[in-house]
């Protein structure tokens, strides 16, 4: 595709992406199981990441930062490490080269290198461009920065005190002006009907505080890319992110550059999750390029990407449920407190999606909510799978459980009594207007058999302690192993909510190559694991007809995509795809119809598709083969694609139909507890959810597996550790914060549902999210089941199960 | 320094090499071999897992002196001359055990390797084998899939 005109640096780079291209002996159409079309090379180990990126006289960007939470710089002096050898260059906020020295997703908070005072551990301070990496790490350790330590404010407390120091002094941002105090970011009450009056009704009233720790989307390919400064005066810009055109948007006016100049592409992106909707490297890399006029990589290790990250929300929450003897809610009331860290990230948009959906899926007409963000010293918070929902689901399913347990009922049941359903009205006002399965889900993950007892059981009586808590550990062989079952359901929007005018662009070829129809699908997605390029290419196939589909780079040669987030992509950029392929399906008709349209009737009455190569009748009749139709033409379009229009929450009462559509998955987990270690082991998370239409089967239960596991990963070992006096990060590597292995996680069956949403593309409804709900929750309910504990904290550690 | 040693059945040689630099450091930067990956660079993930004669190591953790004349299998070692897939990586892509992949290249080749010691493995003997390399996209079970289904691809072919 035309994408030579541009004054592109990549000839000299290698390593970069390349188009995928990929037939199928099958129709290949959407809802079959097709194979990725990165596959192959991602197995063979050809596939080019961000941080294989190479160029031959490449240099090593490194970035300094702060070793305090918060503090004045009185001082800074690169001297030193500008006189080592192989150091081409140093820079610090006053080699800036625009008026425009912060970014930032809504709010440009952020300074792109700390000015007068750094406002949390690791904060970019200076960066260092040297032909080694690791002469870049000891230039940078000779880089002198006297800091002057500043009180921090570390939670709501310290926060919103009246002589509080505050986070960011003068704000001016669009939430300032309705925040009860400066050092909160945004704040969203919703209340509907009348929460007090309802509580009297109530026979029980069940109280609950909940504190869930701070998560790291610990995608497994550091933050990284290549800059690479063209001959224009440009930069060519190789990165792996999740919304190429908001990097744009943020990294161009800071390089004085206009966009156009900034030319991005989208680089192997080794996971995503959230972690990557923000900035990271990329102002860096491009400004050191421009600095020293040659190529840059930069690339974090891990230590550092605990740092150059914003990681999901900790929050700390307060719910009150009621409910009649018959089972039926009165009322909710809840408050919750995200802690947004030092800069805003996506804090705002948390806050909403953390109201809206804070009493979960089910019907209670009479609720007073209230969710905030703060402005604190502690690492910036933002995007994460499941954004704001997940913190809610925590807390809103134990309350349901102890309802449940207040009135006698089964939890399910309970549940079931009071969920959700379509036509139900949430807190905002707005009906849910596709189907809303949640008694349904429940019934499927309860009506599964149980996994057998005592598995770690091997003939002759000894024990597979693989299979038992504490694991090769070898701590236990059955003794003082209790087991515990537990549910819960959530719901997640899915998409940009509350008025954001979000759309995808796609732009898609027609033509013919040695005889044969074939499409090329060109958007600026990113694909970050998800398996968009699979779905991509199926539509195009299902939508013209052919079987060979060339996925081309994701670059900013094209028009935005959106983020890749928010459970959108499939929604929106597969939207994209198909409306701009059903466009040029009646432009290849048009041409039909011109050539041929005398010779058979059909052309002008009958409704007419591209099937297996030809254009063919609704009867099945082929009138003509599109290789035929096309000749040497081309068909080449690029069209915008968008949701229907949501709206804003109104300030006060929070109304108004915010989200675009929402997603349902339930939950049950097995485990079995060592209640003498307080070691957990989960033996089994059964998951059903209703994804609308499963446009590529085995990717979508990938994705609800993965979900799965990233909120079990929370709710038994995942969490950053903040020292609440000084706001440092105690545990920034894979020692000490600990992901899932493949021993820690179970057996995850899935069951899918395919009830379509009739407002969106193939009925289909985004699926990435929903899962991560209520799997914490559910592993959660299940240890408080097997050991009768309270535990309103997430993750569970062994001490909260031993007491000691 | 100068370090040389045999990777994927070849001689290879780097100059340069500064003491502190990684087997990894000097396969992905030096030898552009960047199929082992860098996840953490701290042992703790498997992503850059190699086989250093024949033995499956964390390639970020071995300082390239040590391999000098020693025999290297990564990731590009894989596939047959001709490029064809191994089982294992055929799996892999079948089973949809490839969602990012950055944790692909390392997790075959331990899968690899176990499947040689252990062409029967029980899912405990593949939860085993691959309990240090971490996944964060897929929730392993499409792993688990993957391995079993190269083993019975495997068994079938004898
Ligand atoms: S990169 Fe070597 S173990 Fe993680
Ligand atoms: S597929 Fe992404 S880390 Fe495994």
């Amino acid at each position: 595709m035309a994408d030579t005109t541009s004054p592109r640096a990549s000839s000299s780079v290698t390593r970069t992406p390349t188009s995928l291209t990929q037939g199928s002996t099958t129709k290949g159409g959407i809802g079959e199981s097709t194979l990725r079309p990165d596959g192959i090379l991602k197995v063979t180990g050809e596939f080019a990441y961000s941080s294989d990126l190479w160029h031959e006289d490449m240099l090593w960007g490194y970035t300094l930062r702060s070793t305090v939470a918060h503090a004045e710089i009185r001082s800074i002096d690169t001297s030193e490490a500008l006189a080592t050898s192989g150091v081409y260059a140093v820079l610090t906020y006053d080699d800036l080269p625009t008026e425009v020295k912060n970014y930032g997703l809504e709010i440009q908070d952020t300074p792109v290198l700390a000015h007068g005072k750094v406002r949390h551990h690791g904060e970019p301070v200076a960066l260092v461009a040297a032909d080694h990496p690791e002469t870049a790490r000891r230039a940078a350790a000779k880089i002198r920065i006297e800091y002057a330590d500043l009180p921090v404010v570390t939670d709501e407390a310290s926060a919103t005190a009246p002589d509080a120091i505050l986070v960011h002094e003068g704000r001016d941002d669009h939430h300032s002006g309705h925040v009860p105090h400066p050092n909160i970011v945004h704040r969203q009450p919703i209340v509907r009907g009348d929460a007090d009056a309802a509580a009297a009704r109530a026979d029980v009233v069940v109280r609950g505080e909940y504190v869930f720790g701070m998560q790291d989307q610990a995608f497994l390919g550091p933050e990284s890319g290549l800059a690479v400064p063209g001959e224009d005066g440009g930069v060519d810009l190789y990165v792996a992110t999740q919304w190429l055109h908001s990097d744009l948007r943020q990294i161009a006016p800071v390089l004085g550059l206009p966009e156009k100049k900034v030319r991005m592409t989208l680089s192997g992106v080794g996971g995503a999750f959230g972690g990557r909707e923000d900035l990271s490297m990329q102002i860096h890399a491009c400004l050191l390029a421009l600095r020293t006029g040659k190529p840059v990589k930069i690339v974090y290790n891990r230590f550092e990407s605990f740092f150059g990250h914003v990681h999901r929300h900790p929050a700390k929450l307060w719910y009150e449920h009621g409910a009649t003897r018959d089972g039926k809610l009165t009322h909710v009331k809840c408050r919750i407190v995200l802690d947004g860290g030092a800069y805003a990230s996506a804090s705002p948009a948390v806050v909403g999606n953390a109201a809206s959906l804070s009493i979960g899926p089910y019907v209670v007409e009479d609720v007073a909510i209230e969710a905030l963000a703060l402005y604190t010293n502690n690492p910036p918070c933002g995007a994460m799978r499941g954004f704001g929902a997940v913190q809610a689901c925590f807390a809103y399913e134990a309350q349901m459980d102890k309802v449940a347990a207040e009135l006698g009922l089964d939890p399910v049941e309970f549940r079931q009594r009071n969920a959700m359903e379509q036509g139900t009205v949430m807190p905002t006002g707005q009906p849910v207007d596709s189907p809303a399965p949640v008694a349904e889900l429940l019934r499927r993950v309860k009506s599964r058999p149980l996994p057998p007892e005592r598995q770690w059981e091997v003939a002759g009586g000894a024990a597979d302690v693989r299979a038992l808590p504490g694991g090769l550990s070898n701590t236990t062989h059955g003794e003082g192993v209790v087991r515990g079952v537990g549910y819960a359901v959530g719901i997640k929007n899915v998409g940009f909510s509350e008025g954001f005018d979000d759309y995808s662009t796609a732009r898609v070829r027609m033509e013919v190559i040695n005889g044969e129809a074939v499409a090329t699908v060109h958007t600026a997605m990113a694909e970050v694991g998800q398996g968009g390029v699979t779905v991509h290419a199926q539509i195009a196939r299902t939508e013209l007809g052919v079987t060979q589909v060339t996925i081309h780079p994701a670059d900013t040669q094209v028009g935005s995509a959106g983020s890749t987030s928010a459970s959108r992509q499939t929604y929106m950029t597969g939207g994209a795809v198909r409306n701009t392929c059903e466009a040029v399906r009646e432009k290849v008709l048009e041409i039909g119809r011109r050539k041929f349209g005398t010779y058979h009737p059909a052309w002008a009455t009958a409704e007419l598709l591209l099937e297996g190569g030809k254009v063919v009748t609704d009867g099945g009749e082929a009138l003509a083969g599109i290789a035929e139709v096309l000749e040497d033409e081309a068909v080449d379009l690029e069209l915008e694609f968008r949701h229907r229009p949501t709206q804003a929450f109104d300030l006060r009462t929070g109304q108004g139909n915010g989200h675009v559509q929402y997603s349902f998955a339930a939950h049950r987990a097995v485990v079995e507890v060592d209640t003498e270690l307080g070691l957990v082991k989960v033996v089994e998370l059964a998951c059903a959810q209703d994804v609308g239409k499963a446009l590529n089967p085995l990717s979508v239960v990938g994705q609800i597996q993965g979900g799965t596991t990233q909120g079990l990963g929370v709710a038994v070992m995942e969490e950053i550790v903040v020292d609440p006096v000084t706001a440092k990060v105690r545990n920034p590597s894979f020692t000490d914060y600990l992901i899932p292995t493949i021993l820690d996680t179970p057996t995850i069956p899935v069951d899918v549902l395919e009830l379509a949403d009739e407002h969106a593309p193939y009925g289909l409804r985004g699926i990435g999210e929903a899962p991560t709900l209520s799997s914490t929750p559910a592993v959660l309910a299940a240890i408080r089941n097997a050991t009768g504990l309270e535990l309103n904290k997430t993750p569970i550690r062994p001490e909260h199960l031993t007491g000691s | 320094m100068r370090v040389t040693f045999t990777v994927n059945g070849a001689p290879q040689e780097a100059d340069d090499v500064w003491e502190g630099e990684s087997l990894l450091y000097v396969l992905r930067e030096r030898m552009g071999l960047p199929g082992s990956k860098n996840a953490c660079e701290q042992g703790e993930c498997g992503s850059c897992t190699v086989r250093l004669d024949g033995v499956p190591v964390c390639s970020c953790l071995v300082a390239a002196g040590q391999v000098q004349g020693r025999e290297v299998v990564t990731v590009e070692g894989l596939a047959g001359e001709g490029g064809e897939l191994s089982t294992v990586q055929q799996a892999f892509v079948d089973a949809g055990a490839v969602q990012c992949g950055f944790c692909t290249p390392g997790l075959l080749v331990a899968a690899d390797e176990l499947l040689e010691r252990n062409p029967e493995p029980s899912d405990g003997d593949i939860r085993e084998a691959l309990s240090g390399n971490l996944c964060r996209c897929t929730g392993y079970e499409k792993i688990l899939d993957a391995v079993r289904l190269a083993a019975a691809r495997t068994e079938e072919a004898v």
